[in-house]
C-alpha cells in the first residue's frame, strides 16, 4: 500500500496550499475590517481565471509562451479580480455596510449567485468547462522520491512572494497601518483622521486581486476552468481562514496549508474523508477553538 | 393584504390560462433529453444534434402518422434532479407520446421511473448501466450496457496492450463510472490480472494528486480511468505529471473533442471503448457521416450517432404502431428489429440491444480506430 | 385573551383551496399538471421558508444549512415509502402510510435539529452561521456516501404520493401552528432572544431552551417539507439539499421579511412563480430569437433582483408586519 505520509504527498498539499492561501487571504482581510463572510469571495477566484484565459489568447501572439506572457496574465488576472471585488464592494456592500449584518451577508449570495449564472449564462464562455491553455511550458523531474514539475515551484513561489508582499504592506506601510486600525476599531480610526472607507476599498481590492492571481494559478495547474469553479475552493479557503483564526493573516496562510495538506492525505487514505475533511475540521475548530489557531479571544461586548 | 390576495389568485387564473395552451392534436410530439450544460456539455450538443437530424429527416419524408413531427428538447444539464424535472415537464406540459434520452446513466435512472409510472416510452440514448432498463419496461436503451463494455476494455487491455497489473481511479459520485470499474475489475482479475491500486475520488474535484500519487507508486502496467472526459483529461495530465508513462483507458465517456483538447499529449496513446468509430468503412456509417457534416459541420460522435439511431428507432415505433399512445408504442419498439447506423438494434429481455463495441486509440491527437469486438454469442 | 381568529383563517384557507381544485379540473383546463406543480412547489416553499424564519427571524439564530434538515425528512420519508412499496406493492390504501412517513421524517430531522442546535448553542453570529454551513454540508456528505439511499444518484423512484391536497392541509398546518407558536409566551421569548440575548438571561428567559426549541421546531417543519418534496418530485439527492440551496431558502426568507409569516408566503409563492415565468420568457425568447436562452439567464435575473431587494428594501418586502388574518388580536381585557 505504501505509506501515506510521504514527500510527494507532503508537496502535493503544499502547492493546493498555496492556492488556497490566496484565496483564504482576501476572505480573512475582507472579514477582519469589516466582519463580513463574503461569500463571493470564492467567485473573485473564478474571474480571475477567465481574466487570465482571455489574457493569454488577447498576448499571446505578441508574446508567445513563457514567463513574459505569464506575467502578464498574471497581472490582467489580479487587476480582474481586483476591479470584481471594489466593483461588489461598491455597489452592493457599501451601501449596506450600517445596516444589518445579516442583508449583507444575503447580498453576498446574491452576487455570488450572479457572477456564476451571468458567466454561464454566456454562449461563448459558457455553461460547460474550458480548457486552460498552456502558459509556461511544463517540465517534469525527480527530487529524490518524489516527481515535481515546475508548476509546482510556480504556485508555491508566487503564493509566496504575494504574501510576503502583503505582510510587508500590512507591516510597514501607511496603508498597512490604517488597515490594522480599522479592523481593530473602526470608530476611533475614523476620530483619527483614516479615510474608513477609503481603506474598506484598498481591503477588497487588494483582497480580490489575490483571489484573481489564484484563479490563474489554479488554471495553470488544474487545466480546467468553469464558472462554478469557485464554490468549493472558496468554501475550503473560508474553512481554512477560520481554521487559522478569520481576521488573522498569517492565520489565513496558516490554516491554507494545513488544510491542504490534511485535504491531500485525507484523499490518500479514503476518498470519502477527503471529501467531508474540510468540513470535519470546520466543525472541530468551531467547537474546540473558535477563533482559530492563531486567533485572539474577544470578550463580548455587552 | 387584501388587494394582495386578490391580486394573487388573478395572476394565478391569468398564468394558468397562459399555460394551458398546450400542443394541439396536429403534431407528434416526441421529447429529447440531453446534458447540454454541465460536465458533459459536448455529449448534449452531439446528441441534440443527432436527434435533429433524424427528425429532420423524417420530416422532410411526410412525418409520421401523417403528421409532421415536433420535437421537444430539454437540457438536464447532466444533473439528475434537473434530470426528473424536465422528464415531468416533457410528459406533462409538452404531453409526448415518447421520449428519447439520455446520456448520463445517473440522469437516465432519475428520469426512467417518472416514464414508468406514466406509461410513456423512454429510449435512452447512451446511458450503458445495466440498472437503467431493470426500472420497468417502457425503458429501453440504444446502446450497449456496462458489463459488455467493462469486459471488452478488461480483454483488451490483458490480450492485447499485455498488462498484468491494472490500477483504476473513478468518480465516486456517479454510477457509470463506478459501474463501468467494477465490471473491468471483475473481468480482469478474471483473465488472471491484479488490480494493483483501486482509487475513487469525489465528484467535481480538479486535485487528483493524491489518489494519482498512491496509484503510480503501486506501478501499475495501466490505469483504467472510466470517467467523462472533462476528469479524464486532468488525470491523465497529473498522472504524467507524477511520472507514469503508460496507458490509460477507459470508457464511451471519453468520446470528446474536449479530451485531447484539453488532455493534450497527456492522453496520446491512450485506449477507450465506443459505439461507432469515424473510420468505419460500412456505407451506412460513411453516408451518416457525410450528411451529418453537411448539416453540422463537423465529423459526428459516437452520441450522436446513438441519439439519431435512437430518434430513428422511436419513430419506426411510432409509424409500426400506428399509434401515439404508450403502451403501443412500447409493445413496438420490444419488438423492433432496427438497423441502425451503430449496428443492428433488437431487444433481449431486459430491453438492451446486443451490439459491438470498437476500441478507439488516440494517435496524434486523432481518434484512430484499432478493432472491433463482437458479443459472445 | 386574544382571539385566535383560527375559523376566519380556516374559511379563507378553504376558500382559497376550493377556487383552485375548481381551476385544476380538466374540463375548466384553467391550470394544467404543470402548473399545478409550481403550486405544490411553492406550498412546500412556504413550508421551508416559514420553517427557516422562525429560526433566523424569530429566535435570530442564524442558520445557513436549514435544507439539511429538509434532507433528513425527505430522505427518511422517501426511504420508509420506497421500502413499504416494494415489500407490499399493492398496499391499497398508502395515504396513511404516506403522512405516516412525512411525519416520521420530521421528527428525524428534529433530532437532527437537537442535534445540530446544541453545540451551536456557545457560538453567535458568524460562527454560528459557518457551523450550521459545516453541519448542513457534513449531513450532505454522509447522504452522498449512503449506499443504501443511493449515494449520488440519490434515493429515485419516489411514489408521487404528493397531491395538491396533502400539501395544502400539511402547509396550513405549518403556518398555523408556527403562528401560535410566535404568538404565544413561548415566541415572545424567542423574540426577546433575538433583540438582545443578555438582556433576556437576565430576565429570566431560558434562552438556551428556547434556542434549541426553535431549531428543533424548524427543523421538524423543515424536514415535513422535504419529504413532501420528494415525493413531489419523485427524486432525492445530495446536491438538492446542499449549501446552495439553504442559500436559496435564506433569500427567500429576507425577501419576505425576516420574521413576517405572511412575508414567507408572499416571497414562496412570488419566487418560485417568478423563475419559472422567467424561464418561459426566455423559453419563448430562444424560439423566436433562435438564440438559445439557458435557464442560466433565468437565475441571473434572479441574482440581480436580490441583490435589488436588499439595497433597496433591506428588511425585505414585508418587513416584520404581519397580514391582519395572522395576527392574534389582543382582546381589551
Amino acid at each position: 500500500m505504501g505509506s501515506i505520509f510521504n514527500t510527494q504527498q507532503i508537496i502535493n498539499g503544499l502547492q493546493l496550499g498555496s492556492i488556497y492561501a490566496l484565496i483564504a487571504l482576501g476572505y480573512t482581510m475582507v472579514y477582519g475590517i469589516v466582519r463580513l463572510i463574503n461569500f463571493a469571495h470564492g467567485d473573485f477566484f473564478m474571474v480571475g481565471a477567465y481574466a487570465s484565459y482571455g489574457a493569454f489568447y488577447i498576448f499571446n501572439s505578441f508574446l508567445g509562451k513563457g514567463t513574459p506572457l505569464a506575467i502578464v496574465v498574471l497581472v490582467f488576472a489580479m487587476v480582474a479580480g481586483g476591479a470584481i471585488a471594489t466593483l461588489a464592494n461598491q455597489f452592493a456592500y457599501k451601501p449596506l455596510r450600517y445596516k444589518p449584518k445579516l442583508s449583507s451577508l444575503v447580498t453576498a449570495l446574491g452576487v455570488s449567485m450572479f457572477l456564476e449564472y451571468f458567466f454561464s449564462a454566456f454562449p461563448l464562455i459558457g455553461a460547460s468547462p474550458l480548457g486552460f491553455p498552456e502558459i509556461i511550458h511544463r517540465a517534469s523531474f525527480k527530487i529524490g522520491p518524489a516527481m515535481i514539475d515546475n508548476y509546482v515551484i510556480i504556485d508555491i513561489v508566487v503564493a509566496a512572494i504575494l504574501m510576503i508582499g502583503l505582510t510587508l504592506l500590512v507591516q510597514r506601510s501607511a496603508i498597512g497601518r490604517a488597515m490594522r486600525a480599522v479592523s481593530q476599531d473602526k470608530d476611533a480610526s475614523k476620530l483619527m483622521g483614516i479615510n474608513v472607507e477609503n481603506i474598506i476599498t484598498w481591503t477588497f481590492l487588494i483582497g480580490g486581486a489575490f483571489a484573481g492571481a489564484a484563479g490563474l494559478l489554479s488554471g495553470m495547474t488544474y487545466p480546467r476552468i468553469d464558472p462554478y469553479m469557485g464554490i468549493l475552493p472558496g468554501l475550503k479557503a473560508f474553512i481554512a481562514a477560520v481554521l487559522g483564526g478569520i481576521g488573522n493573516i498569517p492565520g489565513a496562510m496558516l490554516g491554507a496549508y494545513i488544510m491542504g495538506i490534511a485535504e491531500t492525505f485525507a484523499n490518500a487514505w479514503n476518498s470519502l474523508l477527503g471529501a467531508g475533511i474540510a468540513f470535519i475540521i470546520l466543525i472541530i475548530v468551531l467547537l474546540v477553538r473558535p477563533t482559530g489557531i492563531l486567533g485572539e479571544k474577544t470578550a463580548d461586548k455587552i | 393584504m387584501k388587494p394582495f390576495a386578490l391580486f394573487a389568485v388573478l395572476s394565478l387564473v391569468l398564468a394558468g390560462a397562459f399555460f394551458s395552451c398546450g400542443g394541439g392534436s396536429k403534431y407528434v410530439t416526441v421529447g429529447a433529453v440531453g446534458p447540454v450544460t454541465g460536465p458533459a456539455a459536448t455529449f448534449g450538443i452531439s446528441t441534440k444534434n443527432g436527434d435533429t437530424l433524424a427528425v429532420d429527416e423524417w420530416n422532410a419524408k411526410g412525418g409520421v402518422l401523417g403528421k409532421q413531427i415536433k420535437m421537444v428538447f430539454a437540457d438536464d444539464k447532466g444533473d439528475p434532479a434537473e434530470g426528473a424535472t424536465v422528464y415531468t415537464k416533457l410528459i406533462q406540459q409538452n404531453k409526448v407520446s415518447a421520449i428519447v434520452g439520455t446520456v448520463m446513466s445517473n440522469v437516465s435512472l432519475a428520469g426512467a421511473p417518472i416514464c414508468q409510472a406514466a406509461k410513456i416510452p423512454m429510449v435512452a440514448t447512451a446511458s450503458t448501466n445495466p440498472k437503467v432498463t431493470e426500472v420497468g419496461d417502457y425503458i429501453f436503451r440504444a446502446c450497449f450496457i456496462d458489463p459488455f463494455q467493462g469486459t471488452v476494455g478488461a480483454d483488451f487491455a490483458y490480450n492485447n496492450l499485455k498488462a498484468r497489473k491494472a490500477a483504476c481511479i473513478y468518480d465516486l459520485g456517479n454510477d457509470y463510472t463506478k459501474g463501468l470499474a467494477e465490471f473491468f475489475k471483475a473481468e480482469f482479475t478474471k483473465l488472471g490480472g491484479k488490480i494493483v491500486a483501486d482509487e475513487g475520488h469525489d465528484h467535481g474535484v480538479t486535485d487528483f494528486k493524491a489518489q494519482l500519487t498512491r496509484i503510480v507508486q503501486a506501478k501499475p502496467d495501466i490505469i483504467y480511468n472510466p470517467d467523462y472526459y472533462n476528469d479524464v483529461a486532468l488525470i491523465a495530465k497529473q498522472a504524467r505529471e507524477l511520472g507514469f508513462k503508460g496507458p490509460l483507458m477507459g470508457g464511451d465517456g471519453w468520446d470528446s473533442p474536449d479530451l485531447v483538447k484539453i488532455g493534450g499529449s497527456a492522453v496520446e496513446g491512450c485506449y477507450f471503448t465506443n459505439h461507432y468509430s469515424k473510420d468505419d468503412t460500412r456505407p451506412v456509417v460513411q453516408d451518416f457521416i457525410k450528411r451529418y457534416q453537411a448539416k453540422f459541420n463537423e465529423v459526428p460522435d459516437a452520441l450522436a450517432v446513438l441519439a439519431y439511431d435512437a430518434m430513428n428507432l422511436t419513430l419506426n415505433a411510432i409509424k409500426t404502431a400506428g399509434s401515439t399512445k404508450g403502451p403501443a408504442i412500447r409493445d413496438a419498439l420490444a419488438a423492433s428489429d432496427y438497423n441502425g447506423v451503430t449496428g443492428e438494434i433488437k431487444f433481449d429481455a431486459n430491453r438492451n440491444p446486443i451490439k459491438s463495441a470498437v476500441i478507439i486509440e488516440i494517435k496524434n491527437g486523432q481518434q484512430q480506430f484499432v478493432t472491433t469486438i463482437a458479443p459472445a454469442p | 385573551m386574544g382571539k385566535l381568529k383560527l375559523p376566519q383563517l380556516t374559511l379563507v384557507a378553504a376558500l382559497l383551496y376550493v377556487l383552485i381544485k375548481v381551476l385544476s379540473l380538466d374540463s375548466v383546463g384553467a391550470l394544467n399538471g404543470y402548473f399545478m406543480i409550481i403550486i405544490n412547489r411553492s406550498l412546500i416553499f412556504v413550508i421551508l421558508t416559514v420553517s427557516l424564519n422562525l429560526i433566523n427571524g424569530i429566535t435570530g439564530q442564524f442558520s445557513l444549512g436549514h435544507m439539511g434538515f429538509a434532507a433528513v425528512g425527505a430522505y427518511v420519508s422517501g426511504t420508509i415509502t420506497t421500502l413499504v412499496l416494494k415489500l407490499s406493492p399493492d398496499v391499497v390504501s398508502n395515504y396513511p402510510i404516506f403522512i405516516g412517513a412525512i411525519i416520521l421524517g420530521g421528527i428525524g430531522a428534529a433530532v437532527a435539529g437537537l442535534v445540530i442546535g446544541f453545540p451551536s448553542l456557545r457560538l453567535k453570529g458568524d460562527y454560528l452561521a459557518i457551523m450550521t454551513l459545516g453541519f448542513g454540508e457534513v449531513i450532505r456528505i454522509i447522504l452522498n456516501n449512503i449506499d443504501y439511499v443511493g449515494g449520488p444518484r440519490g434515493l429515485l423512484g419516489i411514489p408521487k404520493f404528493s397531491t395538491f391536497t396533502i400539501i395544502y392541509v400539511f402547509t396550513f398546518f405549518t403556518i398555523v401552528l408556527i403562528r401560535n407558536l410566535i404568538q404565544s409566551s413561548h415566541g415572545r421569548a424567542m423574540l426577546a432572544v433575538r433583540e438582545n440575548e443578555v438582556a433576556a438571561e437576565l430576565v429570566g428567559v431560558d434562552t438556551t431552551r428556547y434556542k434549541v426549541l426553535g431549531f428543533v421546531v424548524g427543523a421538524f417543519f423543515a424536514g415535513i417539507g422535504g419529504g413532501l418534496l420528494a415525493h413531489l418530485l419523485q427524486i432525492a439527492t445530495p446536491t438538492q439539499y446542499g449549501f446552495y440551496a439553504s442559500a436559496l431558502l435564506l433569500v427567500y426568507v429576507y425577501a419576505g421579511g425576516m420574521g413576517s409569516i405572511t412575508g414567507s408566503i408572499i416571497a414562496a409563492f412570488g419566487l418560485t412563480f417568478l423563475s419559472q415565468f422567467l424561464q418561459l420568457g426566455f423559453d419563448s425568447l430562444s424560439s423566436i430569437t433562435g438564440i438559445n436562452f439557458g435557464s442560466e439567464w433565468t437565475m441571473v435575473i434572479y441574482a440581480l433582483l436580490l441583490i435589488l431587494i436588499m439595497l433597496y428594501k433591506t428588511e425585505g418586502l414585508m418587513g416584520m408586519k404581519e397580514a391582519k388574518l395572522l395576527v392574534i388580536e389582543e382582546g381589551t381585557k
